[in-house]
């Protein structure tokens, strides 16, 4: 098993570049989530990895060794689909020992080695099933077999969790969080959703229309976005966005939260111009006594509420309330918050102002 | 009146009729039959809904009761008697006397009957095989082209043709030129370029029905080909990339990934191409008319009725036709529905 190592990739459809150079480096064993919203390159660059998409330029290595343009069964990655691309004419059995019996293994070793992936899975008793006869986490978890059977240094997954049902996919995502630790392969792993990014992942790859916004752990990407984009993406329910004023004094006055004059210990731009700020919705408390948003809902979700606050001039903001935390019932509210929780982002370039 | 006039008028009047019957009929039905209205609206309209399907099919029943059934009843009862004209009654005064078996038992003594089967077997394994298979070929091969829908339409023109006109190409192709003239049939003209002897194709037996089969294949292949093509086109690519990854090849895929997922369909072509090839009439019929141990058996039961004018035997080879045709067709129209579901 071993690391990735990707340098300068570069992928064009024609005239059309969608993925604008990336340099990214996976250790040994390591987890790594690609992460973006859709049409941000993350499955293309995965297919690139795979060798299911030729790579226009650039280089990639897995274990040290330039598979740029190796054919993708020689690259030693496995590959588990969305749809999970199970060939529907073979028994669970057959599907799984398929890549072995392409590779010219004799029968007995394939055997054993179905064998054990069904254990680890759990498949023992749908070995002789054909996919149809299976449920959708039965049959991802075929697919993830079929990729631990080949034994590859890389596992690549995209989007494996996107077609169960929520209940399945919490299920799924804590058996991947297993399966990790118990064969500590490299994985790469494609989604859209931040929530299986943020519990499986140890390094995360923000994408955004082909280029890498961070790369990070999970909790540094969240307590230390790099900008705007990846502040917004990181934390579910997604960071509030309001707009600052500098001031004389190293001071920013905020409108939109309720004309608050907070100090800001970074670099600011000169007083008069503006930037963005950033704070998370569980940084803010509701203080019943203020008047400063008008409350538009309240979703209750038992522990947590998030709480709809629009602002005067208009910005919208969501706030986190626990359940003993007063509950405004519609009207004016006010909102504190602690300054030292407050994220400075650049107005042009989004980039955050440290 | 101008025939093409009297055509458009005939289509006027049929169409309009369908119209009208299916417009008359519900109304009826639903005006004054099972009224919508009155103390019982409900269940009128229940049982309006219940005579309604049958309303639509009535025309189809009785258009397939008059042309299919009962033919196929007025021919097993032809093949079982025998047709002598009345003494001293005048032309096309006949009796029908009730013979049994008699006329199969004739049958199954003629030699020409048994080359028809042998050659109707040869048909029947030959020509949807390398349909199907030039078929998947084509399919496969020209999916991925940038002009393969050109070469689509190539082959599948000659299903736009007639078995006949076909044929009279392909005689064409076969023709043969005493040796000295020039060959206008292409398979001499190549022959005799490379120094050989102008053959008449058509009479070497045995390989003279091949020679008719290319003529099917080469207008089943096309469709074949688009039934495999949209099959094909069918299988989701993730299995075929999944396969790349697993390292299978080219042909791998082909024949292990793509092939099975379309068993089926293969296997519907290959039973619509078997009817057709059973039926097969018109080729033989226009290229060689059974001659030189070429003859099938719709052309025997061509040349019993039509020729010979011996209807026992004629309905009694037709039956023969039908009882081969129709386990296959069975077999076909449960698989459709199977595909469907």
């Amino acid at each position: 098993m071993s690391g990735l190592k990707l340098s300068n990739v570069i992928k064009r459809y024609g005239d059309v570049q969608v993925i604008h150079g990336v340099d990214l480096e996976i250790e040994d064993g390591e987890f790594c989530v690609f992460v973006g919203p859709s049409g941000c390159g993350k499955s293309t660059l995965l297919r690139m990895v795979a060798g299911l998409e030729e790579t226009s330029e650039g280089q990639i290595s897995i274990g040290g060794r330039d598979v740029t343009h190796v054919d993708p069964a020689e690259r030693g990655v496995a590959m588990v689909f969305q749809t999970y691309a199970l060939y529907p004419h073979m028994t669970v059995e057959e599907n799984m020992g398929f890549g072995l019996k392409m590779n010219g293994v004799p029968k007995a070793e394939i055997k054993q080695k179905v064998g054990e992936a069904s254990r680890i899975l759990k498949l023992d008793d749908y070995l002789k099933r054909k996919p149809k006869a299976l449920s959708g986490g039965q049959r991802q978890r075929v697919a993830i077999g079929r990729a631990i059977v080949r034994g590859p240094e890389v596992f690549l997954f995209d989007e494996p969790l996107s077609n169960l049902d929520a209940e399945l996919r919490v299920e799924m995502r804590v058996e991947i969080a297993r399966l990790h630790k118990e064969i500590g392969a490299t994985m790469i792993y494609v989604t859209h959703d931040q929530v299986e990014a943020m519990t499986l992942a140890d390094k995360i790859v923000v994408l955004r229309l082909g280029n890498i916004e961070q790369v990070g752990a999970p909790m540094d990407l969240y307590r230390d976005p790099d900008n705007k984009f990846v502040a917004g993406f990181i934390g579910s329910p997604a960071m509030n966005f309001v707009e600052g004023v500098v001031e004389e004094g190293g001071t920013v006055r905020m409108p939109g939260l309720g004309d608050a004059v907070a100090p800001a210990s970074v670099a600011l731009p000169a007083a008069g111009s503006k930037v963005i700020v950033g704070l998370r919705p569980q940084h803010i408390r509701v203080d019943p006594e203020g008047d400063s948003h008008t409350v538009d809902i309240t979703e209750s979700l038992g522990g947590v509420s998030y709480v709809y606050a629009n602002a005067a001039n208009g910005d919208r903001l969501v706030v986190e309330a626990r359940e003993d935390d007063p509950m405004p019932r519609g009207g004016k509210v006010g909102l504190s918050f602690d300054p030292a929780n407050l994220f400075f982002f650049d107005a042009e370039t989004e980039k955050r102002i440290r | 009146m101008h025939p093409a006039l009297q055509g458009l008028l005939t289509i006027a009047i049929g169409v309009s009729g369908c119209i009208g019957y299916f417009y008359f009929s519900n109304l009826i039905l639903d005006r004054f039959i099972f009224p919508a209205k009155g103390p019982n609206a409900g269940r009128n309209i229940t049982r309006a809904n219940m005579v309604r399907p049958w309303l639509f099919l009535l025309p189809a029943i009785i258009a397939l009761g008059l042309y299919l059934a009962y033919p196929v009843i007025e021919t097993l009862r032809l093949s079982l008697t025998e047709r002598v004209p009345v003494p001293g009654g005048g032309p096309g005064e006949y009796a029908y006397n009730w013979v049994g078996a008699e006329n199969y038992v004739k049958m199954m003594a003629e030699p020409k009957f048994w080359e028809a089967m042998r050659n109707n077997m040869l048909w029947l394994i030959v020509v949807p095989a390398f349909s199907t298979a030039f078929g998947l070929l084509a399919a496969q091969l020209t999916d991925r082209l940038s002009w393969g829908n050109v070469a689509k339409s190539l082959i599948f023109m000659p299903m736009a043709i007639s078995f006949v006109g076909a044929s009279v190409i392909w005689k064409l192709v076969y023709d043969a030129r005493p040796e000295g003239q020039e060959q206008i049939g292409i398979l001499n003209a190549i022959v005799t370029s490379f120094g050989g002897e102008p053959q008449t194709w058509l009479t070497i037996p045995f390989w003279n029905s091949f020679f008719l089969m290319v003529v099917l294949i080469w207008i089943q292949t096309g469709f074949a080909m688009v039934i495999l093509s949209a099959a094909l086109r069918g299988i989701p690519e993730e299995t075929v990339e999944a396969a790349i990854v697993d390292g299978a090849n080219p042909f791998q895929i082909f024949f292990k990934i793509k092939v099975p997922q379309i068993k089926s369909t293969i296997m519907v072509v290959w039973t619509t191409i078997t009817l057709v090839v059973l039926k097969v009439f018109d080729i033989v019929f226009a290229m060689t008319n059974g001659q030189w141990e070429t003859q099938v058996l719709a052309n025997y039961m061509f040349d019993k009725l039509f020729r010979a004018n011996d209807w026992g035997i004629g309905s009694a080879s037709a039956m023969v036709i039908m009882l081969l045709v129709t386990p296959i067709l069975v077999w076909n129209v449960r698989n459709a529905r199977k595909e469907m579901r």
